[in-house]
């Protein structure tokens, strides 16, 4: 896949991204009702706390909820692509791509695990794919 | 007039449908405004009324202040107007507050209405939608998903892993859309000839499991409703179409947000219009359901109660969605084969009120009296549902 354009980066979700750098997926945790969500947020929407919340790390499994192989790509994509929602065994659903594997061979309900795609800036991005078995 | 508690005569301020109008389809070559003004003009023509007996406007993407650009545009000083922006929703949910406004006593005669000129303009785009502010622009548009045809993908995958059904079922809602498109001479494939399940199937994939002919078109297009109290429609000369019930659910904008693709707002907007209206799925006539890609309509039939969960695939089988069925849905030939302006929710209105005045000639659902419109925005962020009524 050739580059994309760099992700924009805010005051809450900076430390996730930094973390990214060392291919740590943080999830916020709410200290308040113990809640984890994603994406990072300026209060937990299971609660509703805006003081309390802090991160957790990712143990990185997940399945894939579903997926769709892209066949026209946008621009800095290589078509065929797979974007999914991967639900992560922490509980939230996250957006990603999977790889490692050929397109048409994913299928839903499937284990995956994380891996990254670094960007040109030094952070990265969660993706996933195979797990090892 | 009625009388109220007291026995004093009051004005009948129930809100009516009194006129609908297409602005020109296809591919115009038309600017925005000159579309607006036609369907805007062509509505109130329909309705026997002028620009002088405005005085309230909704529509959507016309400029960043849609209401007042147009009413600029067309040289009226509205008292009430709605910009909502929610996608093809919106103009199901500014039935809703037309209708409150006029009840209310805040506006008299309302226009709600929409053109685009995306085909001839050139200007869609199944990307580079994320607003850099947003969380999808840093969680979301890294991945490449095209907007918003990779969500609706998802949702058919999903629906086809949980139901065991396969594309050619998905086919089903493309080819229906068709034969009624055959039927109205308006519609952009009106000379297009049937569509098989085969061509649906033989159609490139765009994001898989959804191939180009699962997706609704590309073209101009718009239209306008007018709406006013039942004491005014009196001196008008159609038959008022009666606002039965209306409902609304705003769910998510993210692609990773909802928790069962599957299930839409639709279910909440359904639920609170139909129940308003009084009325069960069952005793609906004419079914307008916003047809942004094949399985938009599947998702949408379950969600509103108009078949079982996981069973609309089988439901919309052996042509009973077709013409000649037993459902009369999409009759116009929907987003699918009929137009396609980017915003299909004001379409789905002029249908369901021309079905229900009797205006479809070959298209036309004998003795239709109960119509429902359904519209979708967004990546089914948004739902509305408005349930109409003719008396007969």
């Amino acid at each position: 896949m050739s580059e994309i354009e760099l992700p924009p980066i805010d005051e809450i979700t900076a430390p996730w991204w930094e973390a990214t750098r060392e291919h740590q997926m943080l999830l916020q945790h709410c200290g308040r009702c113990d809640a984890v969500q994603h994406y990072p947020r300026a209060l937990c929407t299971l609660c509703g706390a805006t003081d309390q919340l802090d991160w957790v790390v990712a143990s990185g499994a997940g399945v894939v909820d579903s997926f769709t192989v892209v066949h026209r790509a946008l621009p800095g994509f290589e078509a065929p692509y797979v974007v999914a929602r991967v639900r992560l065994a922490e509980g939230p659903i996250v957006l990603t791509n999977l790889v490692g594997r050929a397109p048409d061979a994913w299928r839903c309900d499937e284990a995956v695990q994380l891996s990254w795609r670094d960007l040109s800036d030094g952070r990265a991005l969660p993706v996933f794919g195979p797990t090892e078995s | 007039m009625q009388r109220d508690g007291a026995g004093a005569l009051m004005s009948d301020r129930r809100a009516v449908i009194v006129g609908a109008s297409e602005c020109d389809l296809g591919d115009t070559g038309l600017s925005v405004l000159h579309l607006q003004t036609q369907a805007v003009t062509r509505a109130l023509a329909d309705a026997g009324l002028s620009l002088g007996d405005v005085d309230g406007l909704a529509c959507t993407s016309v400029a960043r202040f849609s209401a007042t650009q147009l009413a600029d545009y067309l040289g009226i000083e509205p008292v009430w107007t709605d910009s909502t922006f929610a996608g093809g929703a919106a103009f199901e949910m500014f039935v809703a507050r037309a209708a409150q406004a006029i009840e209310a006593g805040q506006a008299e005669v309302v226009v709600i209405s929409f053109a685009s000129n995306q085909r001839s303009a050139r200007s869609r785009s199944l990307g580079n939608l994320f607003e850099p502010h947003t969380p999808e622009a840093q969680f979301e548009g890294p991945y490449g998903p095209l907007y918003p045809l990779s969500h609706y993908a998802m949702a058919a995958q999903r629906y086809l892993h949980i139901t065991g059904a396969g594309r050619e079922h998905l086919a089903e809602v493309a080819v229906a859309a068709r034969q009624w498109a055959l039927l109205n001479p308006a519609a952009f494939r009106h000379g297009a000839g049937p569509l098989t399940v085969d061509a649906v199937l033989e159609s490139p994939l765009i994001s898989s499991p959804l191939s180009a002919a699962d997706c609704c078109l590309v073209t101009d297009g718009g239209g306008a409703i007018v709406l006013t109290t039942a004491e005014r429609a009196r001196d008008l000369p159609g038959a008022p179409i009666h606002i039965l019930g209306y409902g609304e659910s705003t769910s998510h904008t993210s692609m990773a947000t909802p928790e069962d693709l599957v299930t839409t707002g639709a279910q909440v907007s359904g639920a609170i219009a139909l129940h308003k209206a009084g009325l069960a799925p069952a005793e609906i006539d004419v079914v307008q359901i916003y047809d942004s890609f094949t399985i938009t309509v599947l998702l949408s039939l379950e969600a509103l109660g108009f078949c079982a969960r996981g069973e609309a695939w089988q439901f919309v089988q052996n042509g009973r969605i077709a013409p000649g069925g037993d459902f009369a849905l999409n009759t116009s030939g929907g987003g699918l084969s009929y137009c396609h302006p980017g915003q299909f929710g004001v379409l789905l209105l002029v249908e369901a009120v021309r079905q229900l005045r009797g205006e479809c000639a070959e298209r036309q659902v004998s003795g239709a009296r109960t119509a429902l419109a359904h519209g979708t925005g967004g990546i089914l962020s948004t739902s509305a549902t408005v349930v109409l009524g003719v008396d007969r």
